[in-house]
């Protein structure tokens, strides 16, 4: 679904994702796991095209995405979440499930303008999808209310759902949990694990080492920017390099 | 030759106050990350507040300079306050429309007040030096060695002082300030206030020889924007050089090119530039 | 899915019978002079309002491509080119100047922007006051035709020689480009505006060429500046470099601001407030932009929706108070 091949990111001399390989496969949970700094993010922001890579190539289902721009990779069915949650917090709920679909609507300005039939046509399906999701992820009750009025696990949740509704091929979860209490994580993991059930590959980042080793079927681990392990749950568990690179945290916690 | 020479000597001295000006302005956008689209205009309302101290009050020129310098001084630290300081968490596009807003009340304030016909200040040095063969006022050289000693003095402020140190680190990383306990609050309202007071440095020094007017500030604002992008926002040797750069091509080009078209030239160039390098010349970051 | 509580739409109706009637109770040519000005001002900052409202993008270009769109006009009706034809031809110019200028500039963000698009737009003063053989230089170019009679049937045909129908065509062009703008900002294509303008790096993450939907934006926006600068040089019968200048800009930008960023009614409503009150208050006529200078940063600072914004949340907080009581009883 997703390979990464030798991919490089050097900032200024300082190496920050060095000679990177992993493979997403199809209906997996893929995690990207490793302490604070060991380039996590910075592998998220290449696969997506935030940030351009130094070297090494990208495919999605064999194709190369490498170099394209953040909106040509989304619309190839690759769709990601941000670390911090990032919404559009100027607008209501259901609008933000409509952005989120848009580029399935690429019906731009003349077709809006005119009110043509398939621009009707594709409205109409906005709106359904839109609230097919809503409803998927809970949240169909608050689909006119602004986004500042959500809880913190809803807008989560929405974050999640902005990224879903265009029905990606592949979700790139970006700590889809970070700062919710264990309640709140407890329910995106299941949320996390239904979206995985219809059929949408996932690949997340995560600290918390509970949540993760419930939930996904491999694990990828970084230091420093290097893999330093692969495998699944279990076998990272007990791998040695991984405990020394945790030095102290509770890998099983 | 020694028209050569006397057109370098007018583009040092239209540079000095090019480079005075854009000096105040790339502190406040380096520090506070705000485009006072109005500090062409704090320029201007020094010009007539030399005039109003000097002239009208017949306190002389140099003692009305330092009363103007001073009133600037208090104009910028209440423009930081009442405009910019309750915009601080807002989208960066209402800080600009409340800076278009203090250009167009600091405009019609000084059209209020001094009317919207030219006043001049009397030139306190009027008398002409003759120094390998051009012909300078001292007013004019006046205006070179002031913006000299106000940059030597600048450098020496941020260099060896504490709150010029303060300023310097505010600038390069603002949250990383705060956490160290710097009160950002007071180093944006120091840095308006020094930003208004060499404005009013520049407009002091230069009004003798042109006459004031309330539009004056419209344009030297621009171009004051044009040397602090290209220059690299908050880079005070950016906007030196950008500044003399900028009065030389002017000077010199002024008789190759059309005076007439001389602004559409420099604002041209400026739109082809971030075109191409939509961050400027030296740029770190956006605003 | 955007529907209108039923007081709003009342609202709206009694003002379009009162716009329609108008010309029959307004009490003299100077102040219909005043609301045709208005009329045209509203179309032009409705169309800054897309750009900077909606999409976040802070032009100050936008006197410019009104006057490209009135010198447009100017310049080819004196050639003899009828109106009918000089007007959409003039407001394309608008927009081809508004494609190049935006693919230019749109890369730059913010305070960039906002400057480079200034530049833009005192290039384009300085051009005007100076192209003589073009423009007339800072005379300009006066004396422009009426617009030839459009032949109807049975009425005969329509003249265009009187203030009421300079009115009736300035308010046609006006409901026009609100019905277009309520068209596009009410959609999906609307909200991708809203949400370059909201949170850009989202934007683009979930699929939107935010680049490209910039330049439609700006593009759209200054077609709409060309049209209400077209019908301004055919209203005056004249064109002069201050149809470019960038007070002009200022001023369509109080009117946004003071009426209502980022809504419709918004920018219509300051484009016809602020000048009607202006000639109220004759004896403040100095005062004007020392009042507006002040008025645009209180606004901006306290009330940063506008007037018709400030409007809709109010409405907004009663009809959520009345679903209480609803929900309680």
């Amino acid at each position: 679904m997703l390979r990464v091949e030798n991919l490089t990111k050097r900032f200024e001399g300082l190496v920050a994702v060095h000679e990177l390989n992993f493979n997403v496969t199809q209906g997996e949970i893929l995690a990207i796991i490793g302490p604070n700094g060991a380039g996590k993010s910075t592998v998220f922001n290449l696969i997506t095209g935030t940030l351009k890579p130094s070297s090494g190539r990208i495919f999605l289902e064999d194709q190369n995405i490498t170099g394209l721009k953040p909106y040509q990779i989304a619309s190839r069915g690759l769709s990601r979440t941000f670390q911090t949650t990032s919404l559009f917090d100027q607008l209501r709920v259901i609008d933000n499930m409509l952005i989120g679909y848009k580029y399935r609507t690429q019906l731009g300005f003349w077709n809006t303008l005119f009110h043509t039939p398939r621009w009707r046509a594709h409205q109409k399906e906005a709106f359904e999808r839109a609230m097919e999701t809503l409803n998927f992820l809970g949240l169909a009750q608050k689909s006119e209310q602004f986004v500042p009025a959500l809880s913190q696990e809803e807008q989560k949740r929405l974050a999640i759902g902005i990224a879903l509704v265009s029905k990606p091929k592949i979700l790139l979860l970006d700590e889809p949990t970070g700062g919710l209490i264990q309640e709140e994580t407890d329910r995106v993991t299941d949320l996390i694990r239904k979206i995985r059930d219809q059929g949408t590959t996932v690949c997340v980042i995560e600290h918390k080492m509970q949540m993760i080793m419930g939930l996904v079927d491999r694990i990828v681990v970084l230091n420093y920017g290097e893999k330093i392990a692969e495998g699944s749950p279990a076998e990272v568990k007990s791998d040695q390099t991984v405990i020394r690179a945790y030095l102290g945290e509770e890998v099983d916690a | 030759m020694e028209l050569f020479l006397q057109q370098v000597f007018n583009g040092i001295m239209f540079g000095s106050t090019y480079a005075i000006v854009a000096l105040g302005l790339t502190l406040v956008m380096g520090i506070l990350n705000i485009p006072n689209f109005a500090h062409g205009h704090l320029y201007m309302l020094g010009g007539y507040l030399l005039f109003f101290f000097a002239i009208t009050l017949g306190l002389g020129y140099w003692a009305g300079l330092v009363m103007a310098v001073i009133a600037m001084a208090v104009v910028g630290m209440i423009m930081e306050r009442i405009v910019y300081r309750p915009l601080n968490e807002q989208p960066h596009i209402n800080a600009f429309i409340a800076a278009v807003g203090s250009l167009l009340f600091l405009e019609s304030f000084a059209m209020v007040v001094w009317g919207a016909q030219g006043l001049r200040v009397e030139n306190p040095y009027p008398q002409m030096i003759d120094f390998m063969g051009v012909t300078m006022s001292v007013q004019r050289l006046l205006v070179i060695i002031g913006a000299i000693v106000l940059i030597l003095g600048l450098h020496f402020f941020m260099k060896k002082t504490i709150a010029g140190a303060t300023i310097e680190a505010v600038a390069q990383n603002r949250e990383g300030a705060m956490l160290t306990g710097i009160n950002v609050n007071r180093v944006s309202s120091m840095t308006f206030a020094i930003s208004a007071a060499t404005a009013a440095v520049a407009a002091s020094l230069i009004s003798p020889i042109f006459m004031l007017s309330p539009a004056m500030g419209a344009i030297l604002g621009m171009k004051a924007f044009i040397i602090v992008i290209l220059g690299g926002m908050g880079s005070i040797p950016g906007a030196i050089v950008g500044g003399y750069l900028l009065g030389l091509i002017e000077a010199l080009g002024g008789g190759y090119i059309s005076a007439d078209y001389k602004d559409v030239f420099a604002f041209g160039a400026l739109i082809l530039i971030l075109a191409i390098k939509p961050t400027g010349l030296f740029g770190k970051g956006e605003v | 899915m955007f529907t209108k509580p039923i007081h709003t739409k009342l609202l709206y109706i009694v003002i379009f019978v009162a716009a329609l009637l108008l010309p029959w109770y307004v009490p003299d040519a100077y102040i219909f002079q005043v609301v045709i000005t208005s009329v045209i001002f509203g179309i032009a900052a409705s169309g800054m309002n897309l750009i900077l409202g909606y999409t976040g993008q802070a032009t100050l270009a936008h006197g410019a491509f009104f006057g490209i769109g009135a010198y447009g006009v100017a310049i080819m009706t004196e050639a003899g080119i009828s109106f009918w034809l000089a007007l959409p031809a003039a407001a394309l110019i608008s927009a081809a100047v508004g494609l190049v200028v935006g693919v230019l500039t749109l890369r730059t963000k913010g305070a960039y922007f906002a400057i480079v698009t200034l530049c833009f737009g005192v290039i384009a003063w300085i051009v005007a006051g100076n192209w003589i053989e073009l423009t007339g230089g800072h005379n300009g170019i006066y004396g422009l035709g009426d617009p030839t009679p459009i032949p109807f049937p049975f009425f005969g045909p329509i003249e265009f020689t009187t203030q009421t129908s300079m009115y009736f065509l300035s308010l046609a062009a006006l409901l026009v480009v609100l019905f277009a703008l309520y068209r596009l900002v009410y959609s999906v294509f609307g909200l991708s505006l809203m949400a370059v303008r909201n949170n850009e790096p989202l934007a683009d993450a979930v699929g939107i060429n935010t680049f490209a939907t910039k330049v439609i934006s700006f593009v759209a926006g200054n077609f709409i500046a060309g049209i209400a600068g077209g019908i301004y040089a055919i209203m005056m019968a004249s064109v002069s470099p201050s149809a470019t200048s960038y007070l002009l800009t200022f001023n369509f930008l109080i009117f946004v601001i003071l009426g209502g960023m980022a809504t419709l009614p918004g920018p219509v409503f300051g484009a016809f407030a602020i000048p009607v009150l202006m000639e109220f208050l004759q004896f403040l006529q100095d005062y004007r932009h020392l009042i507006f200078g002040a008025l645009l940063i209180a606004v901006i600072i306290y009330f940063p929706q506008g007037f018709v914004g400030g409007l809709r949340r109010l409405n907004q907080k009663i009809a959520a108070r009345r679903k209480q009581k609803t929900s309680e009883s």
